[in-house]
């Protein structure tokens, strides 16, 4: 179970975050939603260890994940696929992939995370050996999550997939990320400015606003609140 | 924090009153000091230069010793040709070092970071070498440049270098006082701009390419007067006068100095001056070993270099204001 | 053409060293962006070490082995202990690189500095481990010379393995993601810190094998004042920018265009224009391409 409690963050002067508080269960699917500056980067960024944390806990299962560093993170199930198609577009797709799982010792395993990508996103397979430069905006977006999947995590932090992204390709990826948690048993925290599409595949939902969490509850509710549609699903 | 406006009364009044300290000073040092003094004056023009170039306008330069080199050989060339006056040798070695700084700085504009530290390196190395090559820059032995003697009334007792001292230092303030009104109107604001965001200056309507040049030709034009300085207390010009380790020295000074804080220019040009000689007076003491004392300068300055990146980036000053402020 | 064939394999050999040195300098640039003008203090001092090395067992093989060792810890000790405190101080956005290549300048004061003070006037000496009289060629010497084949021969080699590590394995692949992007990397598991250590190893490696090789292709010995580490700094600096500072390829094509024009300049033109002929082509190059012969456009961000 990933708890947050009363998490507050700070970049300088700017409070991003005012004592934020929520849990999600493991195997769930919970969609941050929020406008623009709400401070949803911030929050995936510290639970991932870029940021730090003024004040606050999180935990993840027994383990306190706060001032510890990314890299070791990873190595404790925790990935985050940063905004922005965070793929390295000088290297080719093979080595955006294997780059993930170079920490790992199992090799073979290894090989078996490689295989899983390449069937949940066939158009990386045929691609392997082309540069990331190359590949569609869709295409960079599902080899940043094929790269935090070769990782082997069990808890996914995903900061807004559907960025730029064509209606089409966006239903895809999210489709995609459903899988990641039904198929393959990951807990997502799935954060978009995308409101509706993230609360169609989500479970739960949390909607922050200025840095404070404004309402949270099951994806379904939250769709049918007449104040979060007004706000964020715009009808 | 004070509110305290410094008007251009006050800036005036400390100028005066520096101009009465050189002024008191020289009457009471001897000629080795009054030649020291007037090497600091030649540090404060050229790390002025530097700190205006790379502190304000964010363009690196690691080559500041070529510039010197070509306001010393056009200040000399100047008087062997045109036989022309001291003030005048000053200007055209002005002049002419502003206009190869703006040359270069059309090259440069499109160059940062390292392209441009390399750039400026390899011309530091490369402009004094050119003068071998040429018999018209007298080679290995250099060209003279004789600065006169002083003033007949000013009396016997007054010493050529007391009178370098004096020529050195007139021509600090002059400088001094001219960049920091540059570097507080319409250019210097946009330099400013143009060094903290490239994209946000370019918007505000300020081009960029137009305002790297000019700040490259102003500083080049002061490094200029820099080196027809350096030209005058030696008597002399010479390729050696321009080793690679002048223009590292001109960039230390300008980082103890602190390179965004033109008035600690004092602070970096006597540490220079004063650095090699308590060195060598510690090496005298201890062992008197030559070995040491010739190793001492370069190790005490490299150190300081050192701690002052780590403890004051942004220079002394700075910090001492950071921490008055606290 | 005897004498224009001469003149290419002296450049193309004095080339070779300097790419060396200029992917002394692309790697450390690579991995943390700082300017190292530390590594000429590096390449001297791992050279005394080669130096001492070859004094006491005699061995040119076990000398040049060591000193690459000794180059590959005293560059890793200083970016542990300098460069990461003062990197991790100005923060990730390390506009300023001005302030990190001031300080590799004090650093190289400072070595050579203890190098004067534990050398004074003794020098280092490294002869030819192989004749560096020219073949024999129709009755006339040429510049080839078995040095200087083994020279090409160690330059050669180092940059297959160089391409080996980057391209093929696990380090390499981390070497180029930590430098293309820290922060995915981190995010990847990568231990990016580490990572950065072990490209200034390399490159002290580099770096120590270009100053060996300077040594037994110059005047066979060395001394802390040594002029020729300055220009072999110097020139192996000019190189890494003609090549674009972010690659090997344009380091060694960097090296060897500004050996081979130098050596023209020198054969033909005259030595007092070298250094300003380096300015030149350096200038030419980056008028043509401001980010080098392989630079990338967007590498001028740094
Ligand atoms: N590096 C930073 N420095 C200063 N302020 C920042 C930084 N990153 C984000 N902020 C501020 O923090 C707030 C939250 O930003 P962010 O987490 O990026 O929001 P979101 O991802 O929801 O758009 C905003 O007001 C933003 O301006
Ligand atoms: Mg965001």
């Amino acid at each position: 179970m990933l708890k947050i409690e009363n998490l507050t963050v700070d970049h300088g002067a700017i409070r991003a975050l005012h004592g934020v508080t929520f849990n999600i269960e493991k195997g769930q699917l919970a969609a941050v939603i929020g406008a623009n500056g709400a401070g949803k980067t911030t929050l995936l960024r510290t639970l991932s260890g870029l940021n730090k944390a003024s004040e606050g806990a999180a935990h993840w299962g027994e383990h306190n994940i706060l001032h510890a560093k990314p890299e070791s993170l990873v190595r404790h199930g925790i990935s985050h696929v940063s905004e922005g198609k965070s793929v390295i577009p000088e290297l080719t797709v093979a080595d955006n992939l294997d780059l993930g799982a170079l920490w790992r010792r199992n090799r073979k395993e290894a090989a078996k995370s490689k295989q899983d990508v390449v069937d949940l996103f066939p158009r990386l397979g045929e691609r392997l050996s082309q540069r990331a430069d190359s590949l569609s905006g869709g295409e960079r977006q599902m080899l940043a999550i094929g790269r935090s999947i070769m990782s082997k995590p069990e808890l996914l932090l995903l900061d807004e997939p559907s960025l730029g992204l064509a209606p089409l390709v966006i239903e895809q990826i999210f489709q995609a990320i459903r899988e990641l948690t039904t198929a393959m048993g990951l807990t997502v925290l799935l954060v978009e400015q995308n409101a509706m599409g993230a609360l169609k595949i989500a479970d739960i939902g949390i909607v922050l606003n200025l840095g404070s969490i404004a309402a949270t509850g099951s994806a379904a509710a939250l769709r049918d609140d007449p104040a979060v549609r007004a706000a964020y699903l715009g009808f | 924090m004070h509110n305290r406006q410094i008007t251009n009364r006050h800036r005036f009044i400390g100028f005066a009153l520096i101009a009465l300290v050189v002024y008191i000073l020289s009457n009471i040092v001897d000629e080795w000091r009054s030649y020291q003094g007037a090497t600091v004056a030649v540090y404060v023009v050229a790390i002025a230069s530097v700190i205006l170039l790379t502190g304000y306008s964010g363009q690196i330069s690691l080559g500041h010793g070529a510039l010197l080199a070509v306001g010393a050989y056009s200040a000399a060339l100047t008087q062997i040709y045109l036989h022309a006056p001291v003030w005048i040798c000053f200007v055209i070695a002005v002049l002419t070092t502003a206009l190869f700084g703006a040359i270069l700085g059309t090259a440069a504009a499109r160059l940062s970071g390292p392209y441009l530290a390399g750039t400026t390196l390899a011309l530091a190395v490369g402009l004094p070498s050119i003068a071998n090559q040429f018999s018209i820059f007298g080679g290995e032995q250099g060209i003279s440049f004789d600065a006169g003697w002083p003033p007949l009334s000013f009396g016997e007792n007054f010493t050529q270098y007391k009178w370098f001292f004096w020529i050195g230092s007139l021509a600090a303030l002059i400088a001094m006082w001219w960049v920091q009104n540059i570097l507080r109107s319409r250019y210097g604001r946009s330099w400013r701009a143009v060094k903290s965001n490239e994209v946000a200056a370019e918007l505000a309507g300020i081009n960029i390419g137009r305002s790297k040049v000019l700040a490259f030709t102003i500083s080049s034009g002061i490094a200029g007067l820099a080196g027809a300085l350096l030209a005058m207390t030696m008597n002399n010009v010479s390729p050696s006068a321009f080793p690679l380790a002048l223009s590292f020295s001109i960039a230390t000074g300008a980082i103890l100095s602190g390179v965004n804080t033109l008035g600690g220019v004092m602070i970096g040009s006597v540490a220079l001056v004063a650095i090699p000689e308590i060195a060598s007076s510690i090496a005298d003491r201890w062992s008197g070993s030559e070995n040491l004392a010739t190793l001492l300068p370069e190790f005490i300055v490299s150190a300081l270099l050192i701690l002052t990146v780590f403890l004051a980036p942004k220079g002394p000053i700075e910090k001492l204001r950071s921490r008055h402020s606290k | 053409m005897f004498q224009f064939i001469n003149t290419l394999l002296i450049g193309v050999t004095a080339g070779s060293i300097y790419s060396l040195m200029a992917i002394a300098i692309v790697l450390v640039w690579r991995s943390t962006r700082v300017v190292n003008f530390a590594a000429g203090g590096l390449a001297l001092a791992s050279s005394f070490v080669g130096a001492a090395i070859l004094e006491k067992s005699g061995s040119f093989w076990i000398a040049l082995p060591v000193a690459m060792l000794a180059g590959a810890v005293f560059s890793a000790f200083i970016e542990y202990f300098f460069l990461r405190p003062l990197l991790n101080r100005s923060g990730e956005k390390n506009q300023e690189i001005f302030l990190p290549i001031i300080a590799t300048l004090g650093l190289l004061g400072i070595i050579k500095a203890v190098l004067n003070f534990i050398y004074g006037d003794r020098i280092g000496v490294i002869p030819p481990p192989l004749s560096d009289k020219g073949f024999i060629v129709s009755g006339e010497s040429i510049a080839l010379s078995p040095l200087r084949i083994l020279i090409l021969g160690i330059v050669l080699l180092l940059m297959i393995v160089l391409t080996i590590v980057f391209q093929r394995t696990n380090l390499g692949l981390s070497l180029r993601a930590a430098s293309f992007a820290p922060e995915i990397s981190r995010l990847a598991g990568i231990r990016v810190d580490l990572i950065r250590t072990a490209g200034w190893a390399i490159s002290g490696a580099a770096g120590a094998t270009a100053g060996i090789l300077q040594t037994t292709n110059g005047s066979g010995s060395i001394a802390p004042e040594s002029f020729e580490f300055s220009l072999l700094l110097v020139f192996g600096f000019v190189a890494a920018v003609i090549g674009g500072i972010e690659s090997l390829v344009g380091a060694v094509l960097g090296g060897l265009t500004l050996g081979i024009i130098l050596a023209i300049i020198l054969m033909y033109v005259g030595g007092s224009l070298v250094f300003f002929a380096a300015f030149l082509i350096l200038i030419l190059v980056l008028l043509v391409r401001p980010q080098g012969i392989i630079g990338v456009k967007g590498g001028r961000r740094a």
